[in-house]
């Protein structure tokens, strides 16, 4: 599998480059930010849509290593537990008197060590699939947080804290800054290193890259404990945002980075995906949601529009590689 | 090149799909003048925003139709929002969004207490006046707060309402929404605080449940109290979702007048238990009246009638003229009135009302 | 050749149900430790309430194993059981007369045009299951916000006929049990001895032999997806019969507990695996859960904790006695 991707690297070709899942990603971006332009006066402002961007970019820090969980063929659901159990675990030790500076670690520390548990199960009990585990863990990760903070919220952080989610760096919010810099993290582990290929060689066949060397069971993980680390990244932008926390913030957030992350063009079937689809599907969703919400699209319309365009983007491509095989096979 | 042109042909199509979908779109929130002459006519018109806790709600639903209501009284624009979840992240990315309108006003049912501080600061100091109904925010995150009742009057009166369902001794649960609903927290303690009345010696409240306001959560959760508690005499449940899931339950397993329900819910969920005895009467207040105080209150708020400050007073259409006091938690707010109490007398009037 | 072939038939069955006895001896401390805190738990009125409340999601489950079969996923199933169920509603409050039935036959007719469209998605475009239930599901739910108009049909609007399906008892038994129970026959019949049945299986465990020899795999995949929507159909009159009514978040994140319990009871995610033995294990120790917790008379901040250990307890149990049992085979064959 390995060889492949490199084989694929050299064989440049500058029409199957224009023909690939991204270009269609970015035609859809700018189609949307057309269409937005032209529905909403209040649309085409860089303040407006620098602000925007933190108002979704928050989950977007799990969608980058959630993309190398898809990659991998697993899933992970218990991403937006993470989130919840971290905040609280950093709230709590923090109005019990620890500098927030710490509380923050522990917060990273512990969305890490949720990952590594499930990653953990996963390789040790190979017989259940990443959906259980995760949804398992899914429920005992918000579980617990609910029995640590009970009803309450609990928040009072000290004022630079809001800097994370609220602050500038001359008019760029900070946390899209944060963002591109993980992006290219991510983006360079992925596609510029062994262990990127790993993750692919994984997701293309488990057992034949298993035989040919390769330490599966560390990679994966390896990778779910990053799943985890982000989710705490994101629970400490979203905290921030919210100036305090619940044990039920981020419900649902699995969905939707996962939606995300398919929607850029990574095979939930294993194998396949680029980080560069990725974060550009995170910004279609994110500015289309936005431009809707401007003119005041009714959240029934908005859940359809988006439904759609999951479904409308992905069938796209589909068309076209079956006309090719067809081509092929004739 | 074909591919090329089915691609494209394809693109059409989905931004056909989108475009019709926008386009009706203002039609679903309501009266919402296309955006460009929308932004011509800023001055003329104010625009007033509502944002409620999630879509599809009945209450919610009544709430804005008397926001709107009060606003085209007024001859202004209303802007009605509404999560496709109860959460309070995704209200403050409305927020966020109404922000870049400019909108004058935005009132809102928040989803949490604290959380929304940050974002309604934000649009404060943009010079948006927030104020909060229903489902209040704290004190720095509003300018006022335009409650549906007195909360302290809300828990004691169903304390009242099941003592004098079960003769005043017995043992006594509450079934409410989830665990992290400020609403019903608050009313959960002032029906503890009541409960310490020598009077009630007698009742025992056994458990708090929560029910989570999903219906089979709620009816699980009545069953086990049921189950549990062989002696239960009254279940209290001060939301809607709950109160109709025990009321199913009472039926089905024809408890009437054995077990004894009362709480708060729309009139239109449980007529038919208020029809068939499992509950004698129950309470609510009037979601349109609600809306309709709320939007009297936002034109007030930005004309500059009123500051939010105690002792104001603004004129509320068909309510009359109401007073800003202050508020228990410390901010300020508007009371709509007393709880109002449904039994077999009236719910028909008020069944298909909301 | 045919003494081995049966030998190897009794192994594999052999295995198979040890499968699912770990999840059965889990059922049954599980049972003993709830009797134990709460002796109400094991009484005639708890156990109808428990199985009465737990027939849904077993119906469900029937749909979603056949889909989980073939190597699919279905989220969309919550979404298309508040759409059927809130059309149905809508229809029997506008003609209190209509028959029951003829609600149910409405109500299965909506899921599967539903399931159907899923289906083609699926089998026809080519989409990967969870997009395409993922979008659909967003789909649905806007519709049934949309049909609803925001309101909800509520119990003195809907006809003591249609309350009564979920109420009413046939032979003895409840009607929502029964025909749960009935589902269950059939499609034990339909899976187990039927040539379709059997090829849903053949599209699960090797899509490329399956499609080398003869089967229609485009017309198993709809099929199989119009089965699923069609008993999430039947599931939402049956929903909002039993409770009395529709709302537009009807079933919101059901499909996650449908999905628990196909997986708990054995059926893999991998595909080509999972019996109706199996699944009705795993809608009882979901059932179980769900009403044993609240009896236990914990603190409500504890439940969701301990569901989740609890269904991490059970399927680790269970990979632990199948190990066990497999090993055991293994020497049994060495000697």
């Amino acid at each position: 599998m390995e060889k492949r991707i490199i084989t694929n690297k050299k064989q440049f070709d500058i029409k199957s480059f224009f023909l690939q899942w991204e270009w269609m990603l970015v035609l859809i971006f700018i189609l949307i930010n057309i269409m937005n332009a032209n529905f909403s006066p209040y649309y085409l402002n860089t303040n407006n849509l620098l602000n925007a961007t933190m108002a979704f970019l928050d989950k977007a820090f799990i969608v980058l290593p959630m993309a190398f969980v898809i990659i991998m063929g697993d899933i992970d659901i218990s991403v937006g537990s993470t989130v919840a159990l971290s905040a609280v675990v950093m709230a709590v030790l923090y109005n019990a008197g620890l500098p927030m500076g710490l509380a923050m670690m522990i917060c990273l520390l512990v969305g890490a060590t949720c990952g590594f548990i499930n990653g953990f199960l996963i390789t040790k009990y190979k017989e259940l699939s990443a959906v259980i585990v995760t949804l398992a863990t899914m429920t005992i990760y918000r579980g617990i947080a609910y029995v640590i903070l009970e009803n309450q919220a609990s928040g009072g952080f000290p004022m630079w804290f809001s800097y994370l989610g609220w602050g500038y760096v001359g008019k760029i919010p900070f946390m899209l800054i944060a963002f591109a810099i993980c992006a290219v993290i991510y983006g360079l582990l992925l596609h510029k290193t062994t262990f990127g290929r790993r993750v692919f060689a994984i997701g293309n066949n488990d057992t034949a890259s298993r035989f040919s060397g390769v330490e599966v069971d560390k990679i994966k993980i390896i990778v779910f404990t990053l799943a985890g680390l982000m989710a705490s990244v994101t629970a400490l932008f979203l905290t921030s945002r919210m100036g305090s926390t619940r044990p039920n913030v981020a419900m649902g957030y699995e969905l939707d980075v996962i939606a995300m992350v398919v929607l850029g063009g990574v095979s939930t079937a294993g194998g396949k995906g680029r980080m560069i689809g990725t974060i550009l599907s995170i910004f279609i969703i994110g500015f289309l949601r936005y431009g809707l919400g401007l003119i005041n699209t009714s959240a029934q319309v908005l859940l359809i529009i988006i439904g759609m365009l999951l479904i409308f983007s992905v069938m796209i491509p589909n068309i076209k590689f079956k006309k090719r095989k067809k081509a092929k096979e004739a | 090149m074909k591919k090329m042109l089915a691609i494209l042909i394809c693109l059409v199509m989905v931004l056909t799909v989108f475009t019709g979908c926008s386009q009706s779109a203002p039609e679903e929130t309501g009266g919402q003048e296309a955006p460009v002459e929308a932004g011509d006519a800023t001055e003329a018109k104010q625009r007033h925003a509502i944002i409620f806790k999630n879509t599809g709600n009945p209450f919610g639903e009544k709430m804005m139709e008397g926001f709107k209501t009060a606003i085209e009284e007024l001859g202004h624009e209303a802007i009605l929002r509404a999560p496709d979840q109860p959460t309070a992240e995704a209200q403050i990315q409305m927020i966020e969004e109404l922000i870049a309108q400019q909108v004058d006003s935005i009132a809102l049912a928040a989803n949490d207490y604290d959380a929304l501080q940050p974002v309604l600061t934000r649009a404060m100091n943009q010079g948006i006046t927030v104020l909060t109904l229903d489902s209040t925010t704290n004190p720095d995150s509003r300018m006022v707060h335009i409650n549906q009742a007195d909360p302290e009057r809300i828990g004691r009166v169903q304390i009242e309402a099941v003592y004098d369902m079960i003769g005043g001794e017995g043992e006594i649960a509450v079934l409410s929404a989830t665990s992290q609903a400020a609403n019903q927290n608050l009313w959960i303690e002032w029906m503890k605080t009541e409960l310490e009345d020598p009077k009630y010696d007698n009742m025992e409240l056994v458990r708090v449940a929560y029910g989570d306001d999903l219906r089979d959560k709620s009816v699980s959760e009545t069953e086990a109290l049921l189950q549990s508690f062989p002696n239960l005499k009254g279940i209290i449940a001060p939301t809607t979702v709950g109160i109709a899931a025990a009321g199913r339950v009472l039926t089905d397993q024809g408890l009437q007048g054995e077990v004894h329900l009362t709480g708060l819910g729309l009139p239109s969920e449980m007529a038919a238990y208020i029809e068939n005895g499992v509950c004698e009467w129950m309470y609510l207040w009037n979601p349109i009246d609600l809306g309709y105080l709320g939007g009297y209150a936002s034109y007030a708020l930005v004309e500059g009638t009123i500051t939010g400050a105690v002792g104001d007073t603004f004129d509320a259409g068909h309510l009359g003229a109401k007073e800003v006091i202050e508020a228990s938690d410390g901010g300020t707010e508007v009371m709509l009135g007393d709880p109002f109490r449904f039994d077999a007398d009236n719910i028909n009037e008020w069944k298909d009302v909301y | 050749m045919l003494k081995r072939n049966i030998q190897n038939m009794m192994k594999a069955e052999n295995i198979s149900k040890f499968r699912e006895l770990g999840l059965l001896v889990f059922i049954i401390i599980l049972t003993v430790a709830v009797q134990i805190r709460n002796p109400r738990f094991l009484t005639v009125s708890n156990l109808t309430n428990m199985i009465t409340n737990t027939a849904i999601l077993s119906i469900l489950a029937v749909g979603m194993m056949l889909v989980i079969i073939t190597r699919g996923i279905d989220l969309s199933i919550g979404a298309t059981l508040a759409l059927s169920g809130m059309i149905s509603a809508l229809t029997v409050s506008a003609n209190p007369d209509m028959h029951p039935i003829l609600v149910i036959l409405i109500g299965i007719l909506v899921g599967t045009v539903c399931g159907l469209i899923v289906g083609v998605l699926v089998g026809k475009a080519g989409i990967l299951p969870i997009i395409a239930s993922l979008g659909m599901m967003n789909v649905f739910r806007g519709l049934t916000f949309m049909v609803s108009g925001g309101s909800w049909v509520s119990a003195h609007q809907m006809p003591d006929s249609f309350q009564s399906i979920s109420t009413s008892k046939v032979m003895g038994i409840n009607t929502l049990v029964f025909i749960a129970i009935v589902i269950y026959i059939i499609f034990y019949y339909f899976i187990n001895h039927t040539r379709t049945g059997r090829q849903i299986y053949a599209v699960g465990s090797n899509p490329d032999s399956a499609k080398i020899s003869g089967i229609n795999i485009d017309k198993i995949l709809i099929m199989v997806y119009g089965i699923m929507g069609s008993l999430a159909g039947l599931s939402g009159v049956l929903w909002v019969s039993k409770f009395a009514s529709a709302q537009g978040d009807t079933a919101m994140g059901y499909e996650l507990n449908v999905i628990a319990a196909c997986v708990l009871g054995g059926v893999s995610i991998a595909g080509g695996s999972g019996k109706i033995s199996g699944i009705i294990l795993g809608s009882l120790l979901l059932g179980i859960l769900h009403n044993a917790l609240p009896l236990l008379l914990i603190s409500p901040f504890w439940q969701q904790a301990i569901q989740g250990f609890i269904i991490l307890g059970a399927v680790l149990i269970n990979v632990l006695v199948k190990r066990n049992a497999e090993r055991k085979n293994l020497v049994r064959r060495n000697i």
